[in-house]
């Protein structure tokens, strides 16, 4: 690849067991996948792969990939389980659109994964799972490690089973739990490949096997073999260095999007001084939210895993109703069942908050796979003129941000406001650059403590001139005793009222409250003030998009980008920032539905760029596309 | 208003400036009028009480009572009703709902809100009948009635809300009738009191489309025969002076109805509204056939189990105890895990 240079080796030194040190090349970018059986353990090799490159201080970007069954039948293509993890010595935007290594584990890892390695590419495989038996399984007539199907990559064949099994011949674990590590053995090999510090995964195994010391001993033993396999077999010549990032000083983590949306939303309690209610169901994608949210009572945090989708959301509207910061985490079946509760917040005007972490559908779809192809649910799913804000978080730190202006405009507007995420920034994780508590911004807001009305009297249905929003007024306030409900209501009184004149002011009046949200204008970016094009993205196709803007612009082509994170209501420049250029182009994994939005809203024809294959678009395409487009012009 | 307890209030209190909209006759008039004049013994600030319905008829009921209150949508009522008592231990919370919106749309709700146990009163209308949609049956209404949306008659077995309420683990359930103020108002008191989830079923008479569903329990003529009062602690006997009695059969898991001059008088339950077997409970909601002949009301079951709001407050008290400033404690919690610093 361009980004895969190598630079100055360091050869002919003695490492520290004695063998010839291996001759280092530097490189500025590497991509790895691991695959293997849902078994395998690849996510938490991958996981652990990230977080010692994380240490070293490298940008990174990774992608996990695997399947909707926990234990797919071992050894089949349903079951592969994949994590890819992209390091650079830059600041990189995706996990990359394909591996330069690939680890498999198995002839099914290898058979699914390998027509996303490019020719040249590296492929470690684990020969001792390259039975008869393990290739019929996947259909493979011949030992592709036998024959030249494998001649245009450079193989590495690895008995990863049999030797972590030999490694741990000494220790007293079973066969099982030896052969359980080979997993480490792999992790061991790569981390001496490309030369990760391993000090934090032995902290990990001590932690994560405290119960049992000797599993502690067999994992760390089998990291370590692999680590010296590389060092000592002829098979790997060359290792590898990836010099840290220039990246802004500070503390940092790695983080998921699931993860940091789930601080953000603690963090909007915290900032909000009110207590946090989760009501929520387990489902794919989002259920990591609610585990992670369980853990945090200390700073307010109560999590109610209710019967359904729409138990969940009404636990939250009813600590909403009661004062709290309510919210209900889910994917897109569940924001369909919570469509009619969703309704009725907008008609009593309550803060509440709704994670859409979106998945593949229709219906059950492709669970563990991406989409965002939930925006029209969003803006438009519900019965009646049920306006809600709309926030769309655009990379996994981002989640944080996102949950954190969901939670502002939800209390500042007393509004239902849908949070959209992804499965692709729900699972990916990057670098975070932890943020000081002070710079985040504060969310206080009032209740109503006594009457509002000039006369005297208590009036739920008043709004402030500035927000529109009407009065917190939360049970057991004296004096402030009202009624609310489903039944349209009076302006000003909330009163039932079935006024012809009044419904068609109550209507207007929310559809109008939503659109004076206070939202940012949108920036775009346009290095060169020259470019006729602007490719308008929102939410996860923001990586792929920067990617792709960022790789023409190295070439000479203009191209201006814009990323919405406020879909309802839209910035108020958009329609001027849309105007300014000679053509729009909306990549989105949907068929086109914020395009409809922008077709409708502002007359402009724009370009859509449509893709919904569960995974999310890789730069190389969409610059080729936006090239395409901009030749066009 | 002071928040002091216990606080003087009278029924006027606690009515709203809302015209009530129950058509004329409605068993739900004295059901209202006797919450009115109920709640100002339990001594409660208007404020701290807060009644949240979903959709029907009976749902309408928050709007009438000067407290706090919510009509929500259809069956969700518990839910919303959970969320609220969870994150505010300070309220007490009622449910008033429907035959239809409890059992038929809201059944989820309504017994998972029961098997937790969540501290809130649920007061279940039971007419047999849709009123809102104007007459379609409902899950209670017995098999066979003829309504709008079964002409030939309904071919739908009902629940019977007791059996289910005990069967979702409820820990207080009791019966009573709109007609009987100072029985449902007994029954309140004690649903009032109950720590944790309260199962009220109270008969209501829907005049316009299902009326005298209840009427041999309240007509002098066949009442005594039909209506078996319970008294915790006390003999199960009813009829004209005591003239029927219900014993428990050796070898039968029901109970059955005796002439009381037909048994020893050892022989005559005594009933245990703390028994912990629920079946006992159980048994009992199985006597009435559908005529209604041997209907129990009083208090079936009340046990005490820890609620689902003080399970979830000792959690989080336990966690707060360790708590420092809030901010201070979320930024160690943004810091937890593994980092690293770039300087």
């Amino acid at each position: 690849m361009a980004e895969h240079r190598e630079g100055a080796g360091q050869a002919g030194q003695l490492s520290e067991h004695g063998h010839p040190a291996k001759e280092i090349h530097q490189l500025d970018r590497v991509v790895i996948r691991f695959a293997g059986d849902s078994g395998d353990g690849m996510q938490l090799t991958g996981d652990r792969f990230t977080s010692e490159t994380a240490q070293l201080g490298n940008d990174i970007s990774t992608l996990p990939n695997f399947p909707a069954e926990i234990r797919a039948p071992a050894g089949t293509l349903p079951g592969v389980s994949s994590f890819q993890v992209a390091f650079a010595d830059y600041d990189i935007l995706t996990p990359g659109d394909a591996p330069n290594v690939l680890v498999a584990m198995n002839p099914a890892a290898l058979k699914a994964n390998i027509a996303d390695l490019p020719k040249g590419g590296t492929i470690i495989v684990n020969t001792d799972e390259f039975t008869k038996r393990n290739l019929a399984k996947v259909g493979y007539e011949a030992n592709p490690l036998e024959d030249d199907s494998l001649a245009g990559w450079d193989v590495h064949k690895v008995g990863l089973t049999s030797m972590t099994v030999g490694a741990l011949a000494e220790l007293p674990v079973s066969k099982k739990d030896a052969e359980r590590a080979k997993n480490m053995f792999a992790l061991g090999l790569l981390s001496w490949l490309y030369s990760r510090p391993h000090e934090s995964t032995m902290a990990f195994l001590e932690k994560k096997f405290a119960a049992r010391p000797e599993l502690v001993a067999a994992n760390k033993a089998a990291f370590n073999a692999g680590w010296n396999f590389g060092e000592t077999t002829e098979g790997f010549a060359v290792r590898y260095e990836v010099p840290p990032a220039q990246m802004a000083p500070g503390n940092y983590r790695n983080i998921t999007g699931n993860t940091a949306l789930a601080l953000g939303l603690v963090a909007a309690g915290v900032k909000a001084q009110l207590p946090v209610l989760l009501g929520a169901y387990p489902i794919t994608p989002a259920s990591d939210i609610l585990h992670e949210l369980s853990k945090h009572k200390k700073l307010g945090v109560t999590t109610v895993q209710a019967e359904d989708e729409i138990a969940a959301i009404g636990v939250a509207l009813g600590a909403a109703y009661g004062g709290a910061l309510g919210i209900t985490t889910t994917s897109g079946p569940g924001v369909a069942l919570k469509g009619e509760t969703i309704s009725l917040a907008v008609a009593l005007e309550l803060p509440l908050v709704i994670v859409d972490v979106q998945r593949a559908g229709p219906s059950t779809g492709l669970p563990t796979k991406t989409e965002q192809a939930d925006l029209n649910m969003a803006l438009f799913g519900r019965h009646g003129e049920a306006p809600v804000a709309v926030v769309a978080a655009q990379s996994p730190v981002d989640c944080f941000h996102a949950a954190i202006e969901a939670c502002r405009i939800a209390l500042k507007y007393r509004t239902p406001v849908i949070l959209l995420s992804d499965g692709y920034v729900a699972n990916g994780s990057e670098p975070w650059l932890l943020p000081e508590i002070s710079e985040l911004p504060d969310l206080r807001v009032e209740y109503a403590t006594g009457p509002n009305g000039d006369d005297g009297k208590f009036y739920p249905y008043l709004r402030d001139p500035e927000t529109m929003a009407r009065p917190w007024a939360v049970p057991g306030t004296p004096g402030l005793e009202h009624r609310i409900g489903g039944l349209e209501k009076a302006d000003k009184t909330g009163d039932i009222s079935y006024d012809p004149a009044n419904h068609d002011f109550m209507v207007r009046t929310r559809a109008a409250r939503i659109e004076a949200i206070d939202v940012p204008d949108i920036a775009v970016e346009d290095p060169s003030g020259e470019a006729k094009v602007l490719v308008l993205g929102w939410g996860s196709t923001y990586g792929p998009i920067g990617a792709a803007s960022r790789a023409l612009r190295q070439r000479g082509v203009n191209v201006a980008q814009a990323h919405l994170r406020h879909l309802s209501p839209l910035p108020k420049n958009l329609g001027e920032v849309l105007a300014s250029y000679d053509k729009v182009v909306i990549p989105e994994m949907n068929l086109g539905q914020l395009a409809h939005v922008i077709r409708a809203r502002f007359l402009i024809d724009v370009v859509g760029y449509n893709q919904v294959r569960g995974l999310p678009f890789t730069s190389t395409q969409l610059e080729t596309m936006l090239e395409e487009v901009i030749k066009n012009v | 208003m002071s928040n002091a307890l216990p606080v003087q209030l009278s029924a006027k209190d606690f009515k709203s400036d809302q015209e009530v909209r129950w058509c004329p006759g409605c068993g739900d008039y004295a059901i209202l009028a006797a919450m009115q004049t109920f709640l100002p013994e339990l001594g409660i600030p208007r404020e701290r009480t807060v009644f949240v319905s979903g959709i029907g008829c009976s749902s309408r009921f928050p709007y009438y009572l000067n407290t706090y209150g919510m009509h929500s949508i259809h069956g969700r009522a518990p839910a919303i009703a959970t969320g609220l008592s969870v994150s505010r231990p300070d309220l007490t919370v009622w449910v008033v709902t429907g035959d239809g919106d409890a059992l038929s749309i809201g059944g989820n709700h309504l017994i998972h809100a029961l098997r937790r146990n969540v501290n809130i009163k649920i007061l279940l209308f039971n007419n047999k009948i849709y009123g809102l949609t104007k007459g379609q049956y409902s899950p209670t209404s017995e098999i066979g009635k003829v309504t709008k949306s079964t002409p030939t008659g309904s071919s739908d077995a009902p629940f019977n809300p007791i059996s289910l309420a005990l069967g979702a683990e409820a820990s207080f359930v009791a019966r009573t009738i709109d007609s009987d103020r100072k029985h449902l108002q007994s029954v309140l008191r004690q649903a009032a009191e109950h720590q944790g989830s309260a199962f009220v079923e109270i008969y209501q008479n829907c005049n316009i489309f299902n009326d005298g569903a209840f009427e041999v329990l309240k007509d002098p003529e066949t009442r005594d025969a039909y209506l078996i009062r319970l008294e915790h602690g006390q003999p199960i006997t009813f009829g004209k002076d005591g003239s029927h009695v219900v014993t428990h059969p050796a070898g039968s898991f029901g109970l059955a109805v005796s002439e009381a001059d037909q048994v020893d008088a050892g022989e005559v339950l005594t009933h245990d509204a703390h028994a912990e077997d629920p079946a006992y409970a159980f048994a009992l909601s199985r006597l009435a056939g559908p005529d209604l002949r041997h209907t129990p009301v009083g208090v079936f079951r009340s046990v005490r189990r820890p609620s689902y709001d003080e399970l979830v407050r000792n959690q989080l008290d336990a966690a707060k105890a360790k708590a420092g400033e809030p901010e201070a404690d979320l930024a160690a919690l943004l810091n937890s895990g593994d980092t690293w610093t770039i300087l």
